[in-house]
């Protein structure tokens, strides 16, 4: 189909550039973006008849991950891992 | 939407016919596209039984679908083995108090998980069982309470067609009251007129009877008085003869 309806995936790697310039980079185009992805996350692992723990833990990896990521620069400071 | 029901109904007047067709008929069509978005919120969908596949509870399975065909089933173990090395090695991941806390809690978590896991799903799964029940049983209530509202409505239904024996037999009824109340009155004018005549006859006996009555008196009362005291004597004289002439007969016989 036409560029700008395909998903991530099924984007070839040359097409790439020209698939991101379709995309809507705006304040709303975002949010909707971010609407979209967290629907889709939340209707896949976590609105089922019976979940596991993949819904939760997933995204308290990420979290996990995410909070490493950020405190990188005072975690790897040599005073900090001296202290305990 | 008259135009096209016009022919099916032969009986409207000819006035309604030839009026222009309604306003609503053009909202009509405008409202119709509404229903066939993708978008149909009645009834909802069921939910999904199970979530996506995810493998060790962290990676999804189409990752694992993603690297199968070029690396088979070891290439992700591989990969992630890499790279957690080259993390380590690279002290991109610092191994501080926080690693060994960290290890700790999420060996205890997992532990949890493992052993009370399916109790606690079982238990949600009966409180969803129950709060779904109870929605199904409200629901099959209203149900069978419309379907014995439908057939107490098709019994009324029934009821009405006896309406012509209900209004015979009142019929019937008033009839007969109106033919006792004629013949009631008819009893009373009949008393009423023999009672008048029995009065009549009752009257004109009376006076015949006093009239004989009186007659009577007046004979015997005149009858008395012409009876002068000479024919008395004579007829007593008479009477004394007599008696002697039979005396005398009855001694001889």
């Amino acid at each position: 189909g036409p560029l700008s309806e395909r998903r991530l995936m099924d984007v070839r790697l040359r097409e790439l550039p020209a698939w991101l310039a379709t995309c809507d980079f705006s304040l709303q185009g975002l949010l909707g973006g971010v609407q979209k992805a967290w629907s889709s996350y939340y209707d896949k692992y976590i609105n089922v008849k019976r979940g596991g723990p993949a819904g939760i833990s997933m995204l308290l990896a990420g979290y996990c991950l995410l909070s490493y990521g950020w405190n990188y620069q005072h975690i790897s400071k040599i005073s900090f891992l001296v202290s305990v | 939407l008259t135009r096209s029901l016009a022919p099916l109904l032969p009986s409207a007047p000819a006035a309604l016919r030839s009026l222009p067709p309604p306003v609503a008929v053009s909202v009509l069509h405008t409202t119709r596209p509404l229903h066939t978005t993708q978008q149909c919120l009645a009834p909802l969908p069921p939910l999904p039984e199970k979530g996506g596949e995810v493998r060790h509870g962290l990676i999804p399975e189409e990752f694992f679908q993603f690297l199968y065909p070029k690396t088979g089933v070891t290439g992700p173990y591989m990969l992630g083995t890499g790279l957690l090395l080259y993390l380590l090695s690279k002290e991109i991941y610092v191994i501080n108090h926080e690693t060994v806390a960290a290890a700790c809690i999420l060996s205890v978590i997992i532990y949890g998980v493992k052993k009370y896991g399916s109790d606690v799903a079982a238990f949600a799964d009966k409180l969803n069982e129950e709060k779904v029940a109870k929605a199904l049983a409200v629901k099959n209530e209203a149900i069978k309470n419309l379907e014995t509202a439908i057939e107490q409505e098709k019994k009324e239904q029934w009821r009405v067609e006896g309406r012509s024996y209900l209004f015979d037999a009142k019929r019937n009824n008033i009839a007969m009251l109106l033919e006792t109340n004629y013949r009631e009155r008819l009893l009373t004018v009949y008393n009423e007129v023999k009672k008048r005549l029995d009065y009549q006859v009752a009257l004109q006996n009376l006076k015949r009877q006093k009239e004989q009555d009186h007659m009577i008196q007046w004979v015997e009362k005149n009858v008395v008085q012409s009876i002068t005291p000479q024919q008395q004597k004579d007829s007593i004289a008479k009477c004394i003869l007599d008696l002697r002439a039979l005396s005398k007969s009855a001694q001889a016989a």
